[in-house]
């Protein structure tokens, strides 16, 4: 099977170039993308990647694969066209090889307000929320903050610095529906601008890609929504 | 919160609610227009003019015109701030639609009253 992967060096390159591998895979195996990037880097061990609990659950291995975004631990061989190509995610500087950097993305989850505000008198033990309330948080909390979604996402690419991006914003809804939150309002106006939120154009691209099979788009509509009815 | 001072609306809800109830106005115009097309047998300047003659149809093309106006205004600025990096031009660009959007109003006025 052949692999076309992006490499850069800033301090050796001058441009970014694709390096192409080709490697045996037995039939019948069906190893997952980021084994073969594991193999591939013991042959040379110059090319660098992310990754950690090789089971999609940590988002480190957020990759550009065959022009799809996704997670390369759990993306299987056995799903992708020869000549696989692997490039860093889309719209965030490259620092090297497949790795990007990702301060934009965690400023925007950080200008979000990602914890629970209660002005209530803090509990003895925890706050209390019906299960009713509680089913309230799933499809939101289970993300992993993988910016697959974000960087796949034309509106954050060409406004990074203001819009929140779907990730950011799904988070955000998650705070906002929290029964036990105590700050919605606050929340509410701090999005409340041209771009923050509105700039989604409903694309749906972040619900493609997500790898925890969520939806951004759906939750920036009930932001909307709860914009709208606190605006009229 | 990211400030805006050449968008419509000063609001990002603002400018959304806008963009979707001008949608809605163009729609009806270009219904009704539709109709009008559909059910009058011969269009002679005549019947044209006697269209335009009502004070209900002003109204509602000068209600329609102004909102292309809104609609134009939010949808190139959201286009100009997304593929216009370099702020002169994008500043001189949205510049061109305010006082394109501005004129068409007052040209509109003075062309549906002298009909």
């Amino acid at each position: 099977m052949k692999f076309k992967i992006y490499r850069y060096n800033p301090e050796t390159d001058k441009k970014p170039y694709m390096q192409e591998f080709d490697l045996d895979i037995p039939e019948g195996s069906d190893k997952m993308l980021l084994d073969v990037l594991v193999d591939l880097k013991e042959k040379d061990p110059t090319l660098s990647f992310r990754r950690s609990c090789r089971e999609g659950v940590c988002g480190s291995d957020g990759l550009n694969i065959n022009g799809k975004n996704g997670l390369a631990c759990i993306t299987s061989l056995s799903s992708l066209k020869s000549p696989v190509v692997i490039r860093p995610l889309p719209g965030l500087p490259v620092i090297r090889d497949l790795v990007v950097d990702m301060a934009q993305f965690y400023k925007q989850y950080e200008k979000i307000k990602p914890y629970l505000i209660a002005d209530t008198e803090t509990p003895a033990k925890e706050r209390l929320q019906s299960p009713e309330d509680r089913e309230k948080l799933d499809g939101l909390y289970e993300c992993i903050l993988c910016a697959c979604c974000s960087t796949a996402c034309p509106s954050f690419w060409w406004n990074p610095d203001k819009f929140v991006g779907p990730s950011g914003l799904l988070q955000a809804y998650r705070f906002l529906i929290d029964s036990r939150d105590t700050r919605t309002e606050e929340r509410l106006a701090d999005l409340d601008d041209a771009y923050s939120v509105f700039r989604c154009r409903g694309i749906m691209n972040c619900v493609d890609v997500c790898p925890k099979g969520l939806n951004p788009t759906k939750a920036i509509g009930h932001i909307r929504s709860m914009l709208l009815k606190s605006g009229v | 919160m990211v400030t805006t001072v050449t968008s419509l609306g000063r609001s990002g809800l603002h400018d959304w609610v806008l963009q979707r109830l001008s949608a809605v106005i163009m729609l009806a115009y270009v219904v009704y227009l539709g109709y009008f097309f559909a059910t009058t047998p011969e269009i002679t300047f005549t019947a044209w003019q006697g269209l335009f003659a009502s004070t209900f149809m002003k109204v509602f093309s000068l209600l329609t015109l102004l909102s292309v106006v809104i609609h134009a205004w939010i949808g190139l600025w959201i286009v100009s701030t997304d593929y216009m990096p370099k702020v002169s031009i994008r500043v001189a660009f949205q510049a061109i639609v305010i006082v394109i959007c501005l004129s068409l109003v007052v040209w509109g006025i003075q062309i549906l009253w002298s009909l």
